[in-house]
């Protein structure tokens, strides 16, 4: 007999679920997993620095999905960076918008989930890893599935646009699944719009399978209203000899929790993190990322770097595993942060689990303020101070953004963070 | 130009300088030698406006401004440059890219139109033929990974950039090679004319063999001690310090 435990804002999404009517059996195992073990309290190891329980039902409402908004082609437009030229994939309110997509199928097939109903949904993001997948798999109505076609390379990135807004409902669920075959290569952009400052609550799920010898770029820009409180779960498995890069700047929200997972499950694949957060005001962002190293000869760099402000709050936990069959391993972290101001916060924790006794592995973190210095020597030259400031801060930030291979989105978000920098 | 009138200047409450007294004519080099620990570095920190020193007494007047009022990037502005004895590596700020900052804040504060990046450019490949270094080193981060002797040769390079009217070289040569201390040598001396003038702080005498100072100040304790022509120091190289240590600690009794 399982125990079922009493949590609120557990009882709160459960009590608003539509009815099942597709997937059934990834939801209702869901559906237990959730009963039994809720959503993370206080006390959970994992969401010790970030009360998301809480949170939510301090700031949530409705704990219905947000019903669609009406969203029109020029609207859409007027939310695409500049100098994007790709496809797009728009989702209203975390569900798929076949009608505002401009979708070419050009060496891949984009299909709406319950349209595909692929098998591997589910498989990637593990449901018993964390309850917010739990969460995401009983709640979406309807996402995407793209499967990008063996030695197929995809010259133009896939933009994925999320409209979000509290629209009677307060929570939205999008659900992305891409399966890239074998010898392929893509590169994938997410952005997120805030139609409007409302509390919503969104809790993503992307899995990422990466086939053989394949190479693709996930670029993530969070830049959504200061009141957005967001859960993202990531994970990708990668096939031997591929490369898989992920990229996330974090700018702006309310709580943003992202879970990164790469399964690097043969030899010679390659997986790559990296992130910048720029936090200011209250906002408070989490990035746990984990890498399995299963094999040997895989490699893993990850580095993130933030600057922090007034009272926000950073934790970093990046954790590495390195199995025992996964010898020749290298596998490298960094995290490096700089507090610009007395009440800004980060936690830290780097954590290596190594099984193998033939790798190599390095971690390190630092948090500091600006080097006084570096910042009297470029004063010195007749730079102004606010300048040199700006000069420092963002030679900080543009290591992890020249990892931006797509060069329109690179340069967007370099604009955005030198406007941001340009405050100091 | 500059006018030092009983400047004392401590950190953390140590008082390091004690009334230093000097006076520098445009044309003119000066030399400030003195063991170790005599405060020469903290004299150029203080005229440069680094902040971790506070000026207790006494007053600094550069071209009839009051120096000490002045933000460091403000004294850079009106002429004043230091070459760090330590010049800070700085990854991800590209050298060019900073230089073009500096000197065309430089300008605007002056007066004069910033330059456009193809007259940047072009004045860069002039001046930088003067400190032979090779024009890669500057499409790097600033200073990452020099030598010694390149980040002591960029130095120069932005002095000649800048066009400064009072260049403090805090000990410039120590550490060179005998060829590096002639590039720079040569470098500071291509740059003299009668409008500026430059103050050599360096513990060793072999410099003054390239650069020819006007003055020589000893330092010692935080106050000039003695002052002379260039001879004063040949006859510091010979006799070490030790005589002027006796003659300040007697005079002091």
């Amino acid at each position: 007999m399982t125990t079922v435990k009493t949590h609120k804002t557990t009882d709160l999404f459960i009590s608003q679920l539509n009815p099942f009517n597709s997937f059934l059996a990834l939801r209702e195992n869901s559906l237990d997993l959730i009963k039994e073990f809720g959503l993370p309290s206080a006390k959970d190891e994992e969401y010790k620095f970030t009360p998301i329980s809480k949170k939510l039902e301090q700031s949530i409402a409705v704990f219905a999905q947000a019903e669609e908004t009406a969203l029109t082609p020029s609207d859409v437009k007027t939310h695409i960076f500049a100098g994007f030229e790709g496809d797009l994939v728009v989702f209203n309110n975390g569900n798929y918008a076949p009608d505002l997509s401009s979708v070419s199928n050009e060496g891949y097939t984009l299909q709406s989930l319950k349209e595909a109903d692929p098998s591997l949904l589910g498989q990637i993001a593990k449901a018993k890893k964390d309850p917010f997948v739990a969460l995401n798999n009983v709640s979406f109505e309807d996402g995407v599935y793209i499967r990008v076609n063996r030695n197929s390379n995809l010259k133009k990135p896939i933009l994925f646009l999320h409209f979000n807004q509290s629209n009677k409902g307060q929570v939205i669920s999008p659900r992305i699944l891409i399966e890239v075959e074998d010898n392929a290569s893509a590169t994938f952009i997410e952005d997120t719009v805030s139609l409007n400052e409302d509390v919503y609550f969104a809790n993503t799920v992307t899995e990422v399978q990466v086939g053989a010898n394949s190479h693709v770029d996930y670029y993530r820009l969070q830049n959504q209203s200061k009141s957005a409180i967001t859960v993202n779960n990531f994970e990708a498995d990668v096939a031997r000899d591929a490369v898989f890069t992920s990229a996330v700047v974090s700018l702006r929200g309310d709580m943003v929790r992202n879970n990164l997972s790469l399964n690097l499950l043969d030899k010679g694949c390659e997986g790559n993190m990296y992130g910048l957060y720029l936090l200011n005001g209250k906002t408070h962002l989490d990035n746990h990322t984990n890498v399995d190293h299963t094999k040997p000869h895989e490699e893993s760099n990850e580095h993130y770097k933030g600057i922090l402000t007034d009272q926000s709050k950073g934790v970093f936990n990046g954790k590495i595993f390195v199995r025992q069959d996964a010898q020749k391993t290298n596998a490298f972290q960094q995290n490096n942060n700089i507090l610009m101001s007395e009440d800004a916060v980060i936690h830290t924790k780097p954590q290596l689990e190594i099984w193998a006794d033939d790798v190599k592995c390095s971690h390190g973190c630092t948090t500091g303020q600006l080097d006084e210095e570096a910042l009297f020597y470029i004063q010195s030259r007749g730079i102004g101070k606010e300048n040199a400031k700006g000069l420092l801060l963002y030679a900080f930030a543009g290591e992890v953004l020249e990892k931006i291979k797509d060069q329109a989105f690179r340069e967007y978000c370099v604009t955005l963070v030198a406007e941001r920098l340009g405050n100091y | 130009m500059l006018s030092i009138k009983n400047l004392h200047a401590s950190i953390e409450g140590t008082p390091i300088l004690r009334g230093i007294n000097l006076e520098i004519k445009a044309g003119e080099v000066h030399a400030i030698m003195g063991p170790n620990g005599s405060g020469k570095s903290t004299l150029a920190s203080v005229l440069a406006g680094r902040e971790e020193f506070d000026v207790t007494e006494g007053e600094v007047i550069f071209k009839g401004k009051n120096l000490l009022e002045l933000s460091p990037e403000d004294r850079a502005r009106e002429g004043v440059f230091l070459a760090f004895q330590y010049p800070v590596e700085i990854p991800g700020v590209s050298s060019t890219n900073f230089l073009r900052t500096a000197v065309n804040q430089v300008r605007e504060y002056r007066g004069l139109v910033p330059l456009d990046a193809v007259k940047f450019l072009s004045i860069m490949k002039e001046k930088i033929k003067l400190v032979e270094i090779d024009q890669k080193l500057l499409s790097r981060s600033l200073n990452e990974g020099f030598s010694g002797g390149e980040k002591k040769r960029n130095e120069i390079f932005q002095m000649a950039m800048l066009e400064p009217t009072l260049s403090i070289l805090d000990e410039t040569d120590s550490g060179l090679d005998i060829d590096a201390l002639r590039i720079v040598s040569n470098g500071v001396n291509h740059l003299k004319s009668t409008d500026n003038a430059t103050i050599v702080i360096t513990h060793y005498q072999r410099l003054l063999d390239y650069i020819i100072p006007d003055h020589v100040h000893v330092l010692f304790e935080g106050r000039i001690v003695k002052s002379g022509a260039k001879e004063l120091a040949m006859e510091l190289e010979e006799k070490g310090y030790d005589w002027i240590k006796e003659e300040a600690g007697q005079s002091a009794v």
